[in-house]
């Protein structure tokens, strides 16, 4: 059943490996912020799903990470035109937590500390595509890059892997984020180079 | 007759838009500070540009520039007060 095109797997093992439409390779790994770097201690942290009944689900540092959690090596893109290729995180999928959680949303609304939002639809946090992850190669994640935790949501432009994430809000109708209301695609998928509104 | 399209700003607009927006003093819809535009704390290392309200560090201003286009963002400002020549 499966045919093996060796073609695509000389090419997927090559160091040039094909980017997104648009984007170039970076080494380091840029930090961009659009405000003051929120600094969360962990005893204070805290992380909230909302649903669309009102119902709140929160979870602890301390009951995030005794869930189990899974290791993530992936490439990410940003919407400023910089790859970085296989980054490595740790965290929670979203799967896990909201698996008890009962739902007819569609949509959902990222918080973060500090203020950021941004939106996306639910099924793009399942499935095995998305995370709460506290940590980056082997180390605790730096405020820098959105410690404690952050969204991790690598096959969307990384303006929707949220920074600094305190929650979650299950909506029935989709609700623009920070830079979805500021000319920004709604989805942001950097295959079909979704930068901004009309994309 | 009640109105007329946004075509009949344009004057106006031009000579808004000419000047030198840094010197207006622009009103924070989050905590009612008043201040001149170039006090506003900007932040550039961002998908767009961020300006914030030196007082309460809320969002008043958000310019992200597309490609044939740009898209401006004022709803952290109240009002922009701005010097004319008279
Ligand atoms: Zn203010």
């Amino acid at each position: 059943m499966a045919i093996v095109s060796p073609g695509f797997t000389r090419r997927r093992q090559s160091p040039d490996v094909q980017l997104p439409p648009g984007q170039y390779l970076t080494e380091d790994f840029p930090v961009l912020t659009a405000g003051p770097t929120p600094r969360v201690p962990t005893d204070r942290w805290e992380f909230t799903v909302g649903t669309e009944a009102g119902q709140k689900h929160t979870w602890s540092w301390q009951q995030l990470i005794e869930l189990p959690a899974e290791k993530i090596t992936t490439d990410i893109h940003c919407v400023t035109k910089w790859s970085k290729l296989r980054t490595r995180w740790k965290g929670v999928s979203l799967d896990v937590l909201l698996e008890d959680v009962e739902t007819a949303a569609d949509f959902a609304l990222i918080h973060s500390y500090g203020g950021y939002t941004t939106n996306l639809p639910l099924e793009d946090l399942l499935d095995g595509q998305a995370w709460i992850a506290y940590r980056y190669d082997d180390d605790d994640l730096t405020p820098e890059h959105g410690g404690p935790a952050r969204l991790l949501v690598p096959h969307l432009y990384f303006w929707k892997s949220a920074k600094w994430v305190r929650g979650i809000q299950l909506l029935l109708e989709d609700e623009p984020g920070f830079w979805e209301t500021a000319g920004y695609h709604d989805y942001g998928d950097p295959w079909r180079e979704q930068r901004y509104q009309g994309d | 007759m009640s109105h007329v399209d946004g075509n009949s700003l344009a004057g106006d607009l031009r000579e808004i838009f000419a000047v030198d927006l840094t010197v207006a003093t622009g009103q924070c819809a989050g905590c009612g500070y008043k201040g001149s535009v170039a006090t506003l704390r900007v932040y550039q290392n961002a998908p767009g540009i961020v300006a914030r309200c030196p007082h309460c560090e809320e969002v008043v201003l958000r310019l992200v520039r597309g490609r044939d286009r740009a898209w401006l963002d004022l709803r952290g400002t109240v009002s922009l007060e701005i010097p004319l020549e008279s």
